[in-house]
């Protein structure tokens, strides 16, 4: 399936990666050289098969529901690029 | 350089165990190794303070008389594990900075063992990549070389390959997603296996594909591994995907002995186009693995060639979800905003500063698969698709089948800097390993012989699910029948 620009520019939006308008026609190329690659999948018939969830046959783990860390701020806060008085800071976000 | 570096991980653990050698001996062999490797650029942040009190620690407990196996032996670790109080970056620019506040499982279990950490290891941005060269410090440098073109170490565990083919320490840590240990041990000529999905703890290693990743070894040989991952593996209660199942010893699997075991040669694998070298290569230790007295049947898995798209639709949309923690708020690169700039803004430019071309790539066409309209006609159609994939495999075991013997890639290294416009040519890399992956099999690369051009081939066997020692010992009566010695030329230290 051919992108065209515009989808090439709402799926950057949905993705949060600022693309310029000029890097568009070649984003738009790419996604459609990959999804025509991808494209092969409907050759195959998968009538009846479940998608797979879990390649092995195993019962996630489970844990009791009991706290088993925190109380932390500090190491939680150590690598934020803007912490203040045990806070993530971001810009504003309600107008 | 020193002699010491010569030795395998085994050898180095006996010496050590004889007291012919020390841990502070051998670690500072194996950082004066890794200061003269820089025209390499495999290590990407320097841990020789810590490897020295390591080796220290290491050293009395091998006086203790409490040595583990990997007690006192220094390897490399792949930059995408969290490691405590040290840059841990998955080579993105992203992570700039970013030292975690806790160990990754793997990397506890390697440094409770007593192993030695002298360094970390460049890699594929985000494990993203075959060749190396997605990564923010710059691409690794093959040590083999022919003619004057520098040649890719593969990817994405491309430091790890360099750094144990170099012989700058004794093991490295890898990870594989699609193929990132099995691919670049291919190109390097020396041993990786990526083993049953659940067998190590994903806890602690920056995600790329939860259904996928998978942690191992990289080393000179096929012992080297088995010891390298018995200390990697075993259960975790931080990860829900992780087996709860005792990990066998896996060097005592070793015994070389494959009679009556068979090796399924699937006829799927023979690709049109396929270069006559790899074919050869195929052919020739498909023989080994006969007259060493396996039985060897033709096998079908049918449906290999849907494995790289259907890998192209679930990574992505896998690293999507995943990557979408880097947001400029908790840790790493923030975007310098202007006036005016809200959220909004805050991410988006954060994101197109902090992702390299081919990690935003693979980020949006996973947002694209999963989109509303797009989710069942790509999504859940490759989950069905892995099903039958890994429906494929679990048939021929059914059959009596032990392992499977493939090429691990379709050509040697190739050059850095070759076009690649076209991105799904680079997906091609993955070909022979990718299903491995999909159906969450164990799987080895083996170093086989040479091309005409002098460079290192390998072979892949794929084992069953938790077989491990098993398929270790196929590899091991694979080795020792191909007897490949090869070694890079040392030109980088020269």
């Amino acid at each position: 399936m051919a992108i065209d620009t515009q989808t090439a520019a709402r799926v950057a939006k949905l993705a949060r990666i600022k693309v310029e308008d000029d890097q568009l026609p070649a984003l738009a190329e790419e996604f459609s050289a990959i999804l025509g690659f991808i494209e092969q999948l409907n050759e195959v018939d998968v009538d009846g098969v479940e998608p797979m969830t879990s390649v092995t046959p195993m019962r996630l783990y489970r844990r009791d529901d009991v706290v088993t860390d925190g109380d932390q701020p500090d190491a939680v806060l150590k690598n934020a690029p803007d912490a203040r008085e045990g806070f993530f800071a971001v810009p504003k976000v309600v107008e | 350089m020193s002699d010491l570096m010569n030795l395998t991980l085994a050898g180095a653990r006996d010496a050590l165990r004889k007291g012919d050698t020390s841990s502070v001996e051998l670690t500072e062999a194996s950082l004066a190794a890794v200061g003269a490797s820089k025209p390499l650029n495999a290590f990407v942040h320097d841990t020789s303070e810590i490897a020295m009190d390591q080796a220290k620690a290491a050293d009395a407990r091998i006086q203790a008389g409490d040595a583990p196996d990997m007690c006192g032996i220094p390897i490399g670790m792949k930059d995408l594990f969290c490691t405590k109080g040290v840059n841990s970056q998955a080579a993105s620019a992203i992570l700039n900075g970013f030292k975690p506040e806790y160990e990754s499982t793997v990397s506890q279990k390697l440094f409770d063992a007593g192993a030695v950490m002298v360094g970390k290891l460049n890699m594929d941005e985000f494990a993203m990549g075959s060749s190396n060269e997605t990564s923010t410090y710059g691409n690794v440098v093959n040590p083999w070389k022919v003619g004057s073109d520098d040649l890719t170490p593969g990817g994405s565990s491309g430091g790890s390959s360099a750094a144990v083919a170099a012989r700058t320490c004794f093991g490295a840590t890898g990870t594989d997603t699609g193929g990132s240990i099995r691919q670049p041990a291919a190109f390097t000529g020396i041993t990786g296996i990526k083993p049953t999905y659940g067998r190590c703890s994903r806890w602690g290693i920056v995600a790329f594909a939860s259904s996928l990743d998978q942690a191992g070894p990289m080393t000179r040989d096929v012992r080297d591994c088995a010891i390298m991952l018995e200390a990697m593996c075993g259960f975790d209660p931080k990860d829900s995907t992780s087996a709860d199942l005792a990990v066998p010893n896996f060097e005592a699997a070793l015994t070389g002995d494959i009679k009556g075991k068979t090796i399924g040669i699937p006829r799927e694998y023979r690709m049109d186009g396929m270069a006559d070298e790899i074919e050869k290569l195929w052919a020739d230790g498909t023989a080994m693995l006969k007259d060493a007295g396996a039985k060897i049947v033709d096998i079908s898995l049918p449906h290999t060639k849907y494995a790289l798209p259907a890998y192209y639709v679930i990574a992505p949309a896998e690293a999507s979800s995943n990557l979408a923690r880097y947001d400029g708020v908790r840790f790493g690169h923030r975007a310098t905003l202007d006036a005016g700039d809200g959220i909004t803004e805050m991410y988006e430019k954060t994101r197109a500063e902090g992702f390299g071309a081919e990690v935003q790539r693979r980020v949006m066409i996973g947002t694209y698969v999963l989109s509303a309209g797009f989710y069942d006609a790509y999504y859940n159609r490759a989950r069905r698709v892995r099903a039958l994939i890994k429906q494929d495999f679990d048939q021929v075991f059914a059959d009596g089948v032990d392992a499977i013997l493939t090429p691990a890639t379709p050509s040697s290294a190739f050059e850095l800097g070759k076009d690649v416009s076209d991105p799904v040519e680079m997906y091609l890399n993955d070909v022979f390993t990718v299903t491995v992956n999909l159906a969450g099999l164990p799987g080895i690369s083996v170093p086989a012989g040479l091309d005409a051009k002098g460079l290192p081939l390998g072979l892949q066997l794929i084992g069953k699910p938790w077989e491990e020692a098993d398929l270790l010992n196929t590899a091991f009566a694979l080795e020792q029948a191909c007897g490949f010695e090869g070694q890079p030329q040392n030109w980088w230290s020269a």
